[in-house]
């Protein structure tokens, strides 16, 4: 465990130092995040009745999905690890006394961390500052704090154990660029990054919750905007279990059948 | 001596059949068929590409879809109204993307300079750019934009005139014109910081990504802004009110015409950015 930590530790720092980057991240997502309160209002202004949720629910939703965007974006892959994997110097990790799944799984975890913690404060902060009706109010209650933070955790790892699927599948294909695509770009209306599951039809809705990918971020973002509580929400938090629980012994199994077909071409 | 004769004689002769200097577009295109080439060597990786392309569009309509269905009207824009405007948009910005894209490239060309073997050749080098900065992929993104556009013509309710037809042509046009001219300002920009701005990307892509709903959607402020700024409302906004029939104005026609102006700001940009090029020295 103590090993994972170190790699957890390194990437975590390392990502800290692309602090341009975050900024110049920060104001598109400003934009992004604008834009999309102002559709939702001209959708709200339109037809108050069909909106599935209260505006500052919403407004919510925005403004987290914004800062935690880092969290939850399929598109954050390293690289370098589909290299090492083209390239053989995966070699030099398969030496080492530890399992290639959980270091690259930690280094995953760490780097989507240490981007998030620099984009989403100021995001945060400004949205608690706009005017209403965009303004993101805080929950009150510790109990929604409680299961916000939980299942933001829980979406994180199940992102992160579903990137995971994607690297070692890079085992099996030498070039896994279409496939790649495909696993990424899925996965954002899925997970209702394009619009929010409560705004599809009730039969798609009900479909896409059972899937993983509704415990990404449409189960924090809702449990936070109290749009989801009680029942529906315990089996939400149940389903996000049972689904990374599945992502994580799929990604192992076939890390370890990879691992053990393995040619490495030497020179 | 008949002209068959002078012809074989300058074919045999080394010194007078040099090629011909090729027109500007015939090098464009010459650029185009290296490019096209180029990518047929790697074909399984290009169909997959365009496909997971069509993958990303066609969420973005379903997103369309889905609230259209479940508030059947937006600011009064019905559904046919919508995909109609998305799709002239789209279009219009996937033409300038297939032309001038190639200023993408350009943070690159400045930073390993490349940019100074450019400067040397005698020809112009936005045409340089653009050729060498051709990416095929991009004609993906062309078909799907034409069939976004299609299907936006077939479900609006518009009863086609001449007028409102040339009123779409104009938009596509001022739509292309637009677009290429911020895809040179943002190179243009090189020239001062060596590096590309990432933040301009909110005036590409964010725009590709936004102008799906008529601009009037997005309030009185972001109107201002997406005209005196950049000027997104006249090959958008403007055009779209003739074209749906809510204005009988018939210089909402011509206005994306106006990006002409526009266009021609940014090749000022361009050029006071050529004047204080200094290269980066590799």
């Amino acid at each position: 465990m103590k090993k994972y930590f170190a790699f957890f530790k390194l990437r975590f720092n390392m990502g800290l130092q692309y602090r341009a980057a975050a900024a110049a991240g920060l104001t598109t997502q400003f934009v992004w995040g604008f834009m999309e309160c102002f559709v939702y209002r001209a959708f709200y202004e339109s037809d108050p009745g069909s909106f599935p949720m209260t505006f500052s629910a919403m407004a919510a939703y925005i403004w987290l999905q914004q800062a935690f965007l880092m969290f939850f974006s399929a598109w954050t892959l390293e690289n370098e690890l589909f290299d090492s994997i083209r390239e053989g110097s995966i070699a030099y990790e398969l030496c080492r006394p530890i399992s290639v799944y959980d270091m690259w799984f930690a280094r995953s975890v760490a780097l989507r961390l240490s981007r998030a913690a620099l984009r989403c404060f100021p995001i945060l902060l400004l949205a608690i500052l706009l005017p209403e009706p965009f303004r993101l109010h805080l929950a009150a209650s510790p109990s929604i704090w409680f299961w916000f933070l939980v299942t933001l955790i829980m979406g994180l790892l199940m992102m992160v154990a579903y990137c995971m699927l994607m690297y070692v599948l890079a085992f099996f294909t030498i070039s896994g660029d279409g496939l790649r695509t495909v696993m990424v770009f899925g996965v954002d209306f899925l997970a209702g990054a394009i619009i929010p599951l409560p705004f599809m039809p009730e039969t798609v809705q009900r479909v896409l919750e059972l899937l993983p990918f509704a415990g990404m971020q449409n189960v924090p973002l809702r449990i936070f905007s109290g749009d989801l509580t009680g029942a529906p929400m315990l089996r939400a938090v149940l389903l996000q279990v049972f689904w990374l629980a599945v992502l994580i012994v799929l990604g192992k199994c076939l890390c370890k059948i990879a691992e053990r077909r393995i040619v490495v071409q030497g020179g | 001596m008949n002209e068959r004769e002078e012809l074989l004689k300058t074919r045999r002769d080394p010194a007078l059949c040099r090629e011909p200097a090729r027109s500007s577009m015939g090098l464009y295109l010459h650029y185009i068929s290296l490019k096209l080439r180029e990518i047929m060597e790697y074909k399984a990786s290009f169909i997959l590409t365009v496909l997971g392309q069509f993958l990303v569009s066609f969420q973005v309509f379903l997103g369309i879809y889905f609230l259209m269905e479940r508030f059947h009207q937006v600011m009064g824009y019905t559904y046919g109204e919508v995909v109609l405007c998305y799709g002239i948009f789209l279009l219009g910005y996937s033409l300038a993307e297939c032309i001038s894209r190639g200023f993408d490239a350009f943070s690159r060309m400045v930073r390993q300079g490349t940019f100074d073997r450019i400067m040397l050749r005698p020809r112009s080098t936005v045409l340089q750019i653009l050729g060498s900065g051709f990416e095929l992929n991009r004609l993906g993104h062309l078909l799907q934009a034409a069939v976004m556009f299609a299907y936006g013509v077939y479900v609006s309710d518009v009863s086609w005139t001449f007028f409102r037809a040339l009123a779409v042509i104009c938009m596509l046009i001022g739509g292309a014109l637009l677009f290429t001219g911020l895809f040179m300002i943002y190179a243009a920009l090189c020239f001062f910081t060596l590096e590309g701005l990432e933040f301009m990307n909110v005036f590409t892509d964010g725009a590709k990504e936004y102008g799906k709903y008529p601009i009037d959607v997005y309030g009185k402020r972001i109107m201002r802004l997406c005209t005196f700024v950049v000027p997104y409302t006249l090959v958008q906004y403007y055009p779209l009110q003739y074209v749906l029939g809510r204005s009988q104005n018939g210089l909402l026609i011509i206005a994306p015409l106006g990006t002409i102006l526009f266009l021609g700001l940014c090749a000022i940009v361009w050029r006071a950015g050529i004047r204080h090029y200094q290269s980066a020295g590799s």
